[in-house]
């Protein structure tokens, strides 16, 4: 093609439009193919409560059950562990729980509601990479804890410490307080996990 | 005309063979001063087509479904013919392929492979061990066994710290669940090791192009035969390396069958004893620690007491590789020619990375075990940041001017 019946400018302004359109097109069929990888519609409503029958769970016990695939925690705290809580304040990162997740109605020392402040709920997975800690209920230089260690949770992957209201303790990895879920009290001693009076089921 | 020779004419006329053929072996003129670190590229090509092979016969009796999938390993264990060769080939060889390049990128280390002009081999050989990272990242988790699990959700809980929604997006579901297992094992079996076999043939190409470097790091064009044009200090790699590599392959075949016939499981360093238990997304195994490839990265990240600074330096860990081509200012390529300064920084760096390595796999209760990976790990850093001023101040040696036996 010669130089004379060729208008450059013409030509450029055409290669130009058709490249927009095309990646335009790429991008549009991106979607569905991105979109695909996300939760579907069954992933999401995977979800419901769960009820939990916590009447023979005695004092100082501790229960795991299931919600939305991850392990739910119910602990029955002795008076003795809840008064330990009130003492742990300045070795916690965050003792107000301002920044960690929680219902409204479980936002205080103890991280329970008002009607069983001694029945810790909660989100038995560590807020640093996942894993799920184990029980150091004991007080004391049990099972490679410190001699100071007032009872709670540890986690094995990483180091992380949580005490018996799952806040977490400070010099450790995870960030904030474990999540409580919401949750209610029901007749008959059944807790229901995942949804509360606030919001339905 | 011979049969053969008219028929390699006719294939000739119709597809470079034979051009081929000798521009990337018999033509493609090597330096002769190659050594024993030169084994191990050849050795990863083998290592990714034992992956490639093993895994084909493993897809025909796995079965990607959080329900089958445990027992579907244990079925190619017991009951198919042959199936535990074929699993403890497969699970060796990922082990393996990671001996063979950490040792092929040690290799570049030393002798400055990746400096002008195999800027690129470096940088796609980057991305080779990136890709392969993932690889063996998603197919650890098709066991679905206690370590696979586990393991995922805290590799995919690092996105987590960077973007709540990119790890949604990668789990496909709020926790670590069959969705993911599916779609890992999609990503194992096809995408990954599409994009590997990509990228492996375009190292090749780029390494071809600049031509390879040697233990003197020198470059062999420099001198070439006024008439001939090829490089003094060539010699044809094939059949010269070919045939040395042939060696390679049979000592390594060795040892690999020694691994696979007695120590498949390599004390828990190469299948861990937890994921001989079935994946429960309510129970975290007491102790766990990624395979022993990934442990330096995760101590590192076990080092910094902060999720997101951790997840960083985890990452920054690995992505600083890629800017090594920049980071270095020395006059010499090889470190047969650098100098004391270079050669200790370089020496507390491999140092650092093993120790690293061992204190991944370490119980984070212990007290040692933080406080040294914070040390090494500061080690492992100034390598790489101190690397444009010591390199500069560094007494090097004078390079020769042909290769040295």
């Amino acid at each position: 093609m010669s130089d004379s019946t060729s208008d450059h400018g013409r030509r450029r302004f055409l290669i130009g439009a058709t490249s927009a359109l095309g990646a335009a097109g790429v991008v549009a069929v991106a979607v569905p193919f991105v979109s695909s990888m996300l939760p579907s519609a069954r992933a999401k409503a995977a979800g419901a409560p769960v009820e939990v029958d916590i009447s023979r769970l005695e004092s100082g016990m501790k229960l795991t059950s299931e919600w939305r695939g991850q392990p739910v925690w119910v602990v029955s705290r002795t008076p003795a562990m809840l008064e330990q809580l009130a003492k742990n304040a300045d070795r916690l990162r965050d003792p107000g729980s301002d920044e960690s997740e929680q219902p409204d109605y479980c936002k205080n020392p103890n991280r329970s509601t008002a009607e069983h402040p001694e029945v810790l709920v909660v989100v038995g997975i560590c807020t640093h990479l996942g894993c799920s800690p184990q029980d150091r209920m004991k007080v004391g230089n049990s099972e490679g804890m410190p001699d100071d260690w007032p009872g709670g949770f540890f986690c094995p992957c990483h180091g992380s410490k949580f005490d018996m209201a799952a806040r977490v303790f400070k010099g450790v990895p995870a960030p904030t307080n474990m999540k409580i879920p919401p949750h209610q009290y029901l007749a008959g001693g059944k807790l229901l996990v995942g949804a509360d009076k606030s919001k339905g089921a | 005309m011979s049969m053969l020779s008219s028929l390699t004419q006719w294939v000739d006329d119709r597809l470079p063979l034979t051009s081929t053929w000798k521009a990337h072996l018999s033509e493609y003129y090597a330096p002769k001063n190659f050594n024993f670190w030169y084994y191990f590229g050849s050795l990863a090509l083998l290592v990714l087509v034992i992956q490639l092979v093993t895994g084909i016969f493993l897809t025909m009796n796995y079965k990607p479904d959080a329900r089958y999938a445990f027992a579907s390993v244990e079925y190619i264990m017991r009951d198919v013919n042959y199936g535990w060769l074929i699993r403890y080939m497969h699970s060796t060889g990922a082990s393996m392929f990671f001996v063979t390049v950490y040792l092929h990128m040690l290799r570049g280390l030393m002798y400055g492979s990746y400096r002008k002009p195999r800027e690129l081999v470096w940088l796609i050989g980057m991305a080779i061990y990136l890709c392969l990272m993932g690889e063996a990242f998603m197919g650890y988790l098709l066991p679905w066994g206690q370590m696979s699990y586990w393991g995922a959700q805290v590799i995919i809980s690092l996105f987590d710290a960077i973007s709540p929604p990119l790890a949604l997006w990668i789990r496909g579901d709020y926790v670590v669940s069959d969705a993911t297992l599916n779609r890992f094992f999609a990503f194992h079996v096809i995408a990954l090791p599409l994009v590997l076999v990509g990228l492996v043939l375009v190292h090749i190409i780029a390494l071809h192009e600049v031509g390879s470097n040697n233990p003197d790091g020198i470059e062999i064009k420099k001198n070439k035969d006024p008439k001939t044009h090829i490089p003094l200090d060539g010699i044809p790699f094939h059949p010269y390396y070919t045939v040395k590599d042939l060696v390679g392959v049979t000592v390594f075949l060795a040892l690999f069958s020694a691994v696979v016939f007695f120590a498949p499981e390599m004390g828990g360093y190469f299948l861990e004893a937890n994921n001989f238990i079935p994946a429960d997304p309510l129970k975290t195994p007491p102790h766990i620690s990624p395979v022993w490839y990934f442990t330096p990265f995760y101590a590192i990240l076990r080092a910094v007491p902060n999720k997101v600074f951790g997840v960083l330096a985890m990452g920054a860990s690995v992505v600083i590789f890629f800017l090594l081509p920049w980071l270095d200012n020395g006059p010499v390529k090889s470190i047969r020619y650098r100098g004391s300064l270079y050669k200790a920084f370089f020496g507390l760096f491999i140092v650092a990375f093993l120790i690293l390595g061992y204190m991944g796999t370490q119980d984070p209760n212990l007290w040692y075990v933080n406080p040294v990976s914070r040390v090494c790990a500061i080690v492992y850093f100034a390598f790489f940041l101190g690397m444009p001023l010591y390199t500069k101040l560094d007494k090097t040696k004078q390079e020769p001017e042909r290769v040295t036996e």
